[in-house]
């Protein structure tokens, strides 16, 4: 589709942003990819139920500087964590990031087992977007967290 | 056959002027799918019972539904095609009948074995379609779509051999859930009325998703019943109605009245069933005690409702008439007629992220509040369809798909 969001020069990062394997849902992924793009960053857009092969050989070999990961059905938490080892197998020391509506009950605190599953953020409460954005521009000026 | 036909009992309720309430409802283990199930008959409305499944299940991922299972995770549906027939039919053992038809709900662009599953159980009402479930869930070509349920089609057609009367309902009202101008939701829905018929389904329901203004909605509906009574007058069909599909109310308060105006779209437009939402939508999956609720505000609502009524003609028929006979003159078969029209990009749906998709449509939600198209593409739509539209950024694509919880949460 056609997103024709301005864009600047500066600090632009490389983004894929993707749906976990058994999640149907777009609009979060069409809406990061506003965000993102808005705030001058380069996004390629995998869509809904990507399979976990096709997600690590994109990122393979797209070698981006930041992977997005969404998904708000409540399979999430249990899709994430299976894909991150064999994301973290072609993307040794790239970040990435999850978030959304990971479970079924819509408890949250499953932050603690994804980031000790390896991943870097989380972003699962009320303020999820301003925390992302927070991070991305963290991220372009050049800081880990 | 257990239970009657789903589509005779959805007319017999409307003969009796009875708006079957059905939920959304899938839970993984067999006694608590029962369980819901059970509720759910027992709820004192006329309602039609669901088993949704889980969408693992859905993309075909059978491993992971296995795995899931043998480690006690979560699922979020009933995953019918990995517990046996016999699991299934005991689930639904002196709870599906007559008086209460059951149908499977599931999402997937290749529903074969589903279809498989639920004959097997003895269940013979499904839904979905082959651009309604391909486009926005999957990452299926739309041609495999089309064969996956023309097969499909053919599976549930056999059983009328074993004196079964299958019936399948469209998807097609729903469409990304929001933000589908409604002449594409209409025309999606009688054109996979008219694939399922191609492919032998003599009982289907036609689909419509609430949108954002109650009187284009009632106009939806009429140019639905106009066109499904040209194109399908030999077979029996009916029309299932959609509580909003988009970003719900999060306030009780708001998520209640907009289940309650849907049951008053359903009146007053002559829908024969209506598929609801529950006040936990925008936080997670319900419990069963939230959807039985639910199902008795909407049967309630539907009781004090009126039908009919004025419904002006904004062009919405005319929209959906252009597109359905566009599409329909590409192939005299319907399926390859869908491959090509997607192709062209005669259907095409905004925001639809799917591969074949073409992507060259937006709409929004006008200062109105009404669904407008601000780009056609290539829809075989007069170019005046679409109407000036403020800058596409990810705030104003963010309220437009707010708009309705905005509006009820206030």
């Amino acid at each position: 589709m056609e997103l024709d969001a301005a864009r600047q020069d500066t600090a632009r990062l490389d983004i894929v942003v993707s749906g976990l394997a058994s999640d149907a849902h777009t609009w979060n992924l069409v809406y990061l990819q506003l965000v993102l793009e808005e705030m001058g960053h380069r996004v390629t857009n995998l869509g809904a139920c990507v399979p976990d092969g096709l997600l690590t050989s994109t990122c393979g070999q797209a070698a981006p500087d930041l992977v997005v990961l969404s998904s708000v059905n409540g399979h999430g938490f249990q899709d994430a964590r299976r894909v991150i080892g064999p994301l973290r197998a072609r993307l040794a020391s790239t970040p990435v990031v999850v978030g959304g509506k990971l479970g079924v009950d819509g408890a949250g605190g499953r932050a603690a087992a994804l980031l000790a599953a390896g991943f870097d953020a989380v972003f699962e409460d009320a303020d999820a977007i301003t925390s992302f954005r927070r991070y991305v521009d963290r991220l372009a000026a050049g800081v880990r967290s | 056959m257990t239970g009657g036909s789903f589509g005779d009992i959805v007319a017999r309720a409307a003969a009796a002027g009875e708006l079957v309430v059905q939920p959304r409802m899938g839970v993984a283990g067999p006694a608590a799918m029962r369980a819901g199930l059970t509720a759910v008959r027992e709820a004192g409305v006329r309602a039609a019972g669901t088993i949704t499944v889980d969408s693992f299940t859905r993309v075909g991922d059978h491993l992971a539904v296995r795995r899931a299972l043998a480690a006690g995770a979560e699922l979020n549906g009933y995953p019918i095609a990995a517990h046996s027939p016999e699991t299934t039919r005991s689930v639904l053992d002196g709870v599906h009948g007559p008086e209460f038809p059951v149908q499977v709900r599931h999402g997937s662009a290749c529903p074969q074995k589903i279809v498989a599953a639920l004959l097997a159980a003895g269940l013979h009402a499904t839904e979905g379609g082959p651009l309604s479930y391909c486009l926005p869930y999957s990452r299926v070509p739309v041609a495999e779509s089309v064969r996956a349920w023309a097969e499909s089609c053919l599976l549930l057609s056999d059983a009328r051999e074993r004196g079964a009367r299958p019936h399948l309902e469209s998807f097609g009202g729903c469409m990304m859930g929001q933000l589908c101008p409604p002449s594409l939701l209409v025309a999606i829905s009688v054109l996979e009325g008219l694939f399922f018929r191609q492919h032998g389904i003599d009982s289907m329901s036609l689909s419509y998703a609430q949108q954002t203004d109650p009187d284009q909605d009632a106009e939806a509906v009429a140019a639905l019943r106009t066109l499904a009574a040209e194109h399908l007058s030999d077979v029996d069909w009916h029309v299932v109605l959609y509580t909003y599909m988009g970003v719900f109310p999060r306030t009780p308060r708001g998520a209640t009245a907009l289940l309650e105006r849907s049951a008053e779209l359903a009146v007053r437009t002559g829908a024969e069933r209506l598929i609801v939402k529950t006040t936990a939508e925008a936080h997670r999956i319900p419990t069963v005690a939230e959807n039985v609720a639910a199902l008795v505000t909407a049967s309630a609502a539907a009781a004090h409702a009126a039908p009919g009524g004025p419904v002006d003609d904004t062009g919405v028929l005319a929209e959906a008439r252009a597109l359905v006979d566009a599409v329909l003159d590409l192939a005299p078969d319907v399926g390859i007629a869908l491959v090509r029209a997607v192709e062209r990009g005669y259907l095409d749906v905004p925001f639809c992220l799917h591969q074949d998709n073409a992507g060259r449509t937006r709409a929004f939600v006008d200062g109105d509040g009404r669904l407008q198209w601000s780009r056609t593409g290539a829809l075989p739509l007069p170019a005046d369809r679409a109407v000036p539209a403020a800058d596409f950024t990810a705030d104003e694509l963010l309220r437009s798909l707010t708009h309705v919880e905005r509006a009820f949460d206030r």
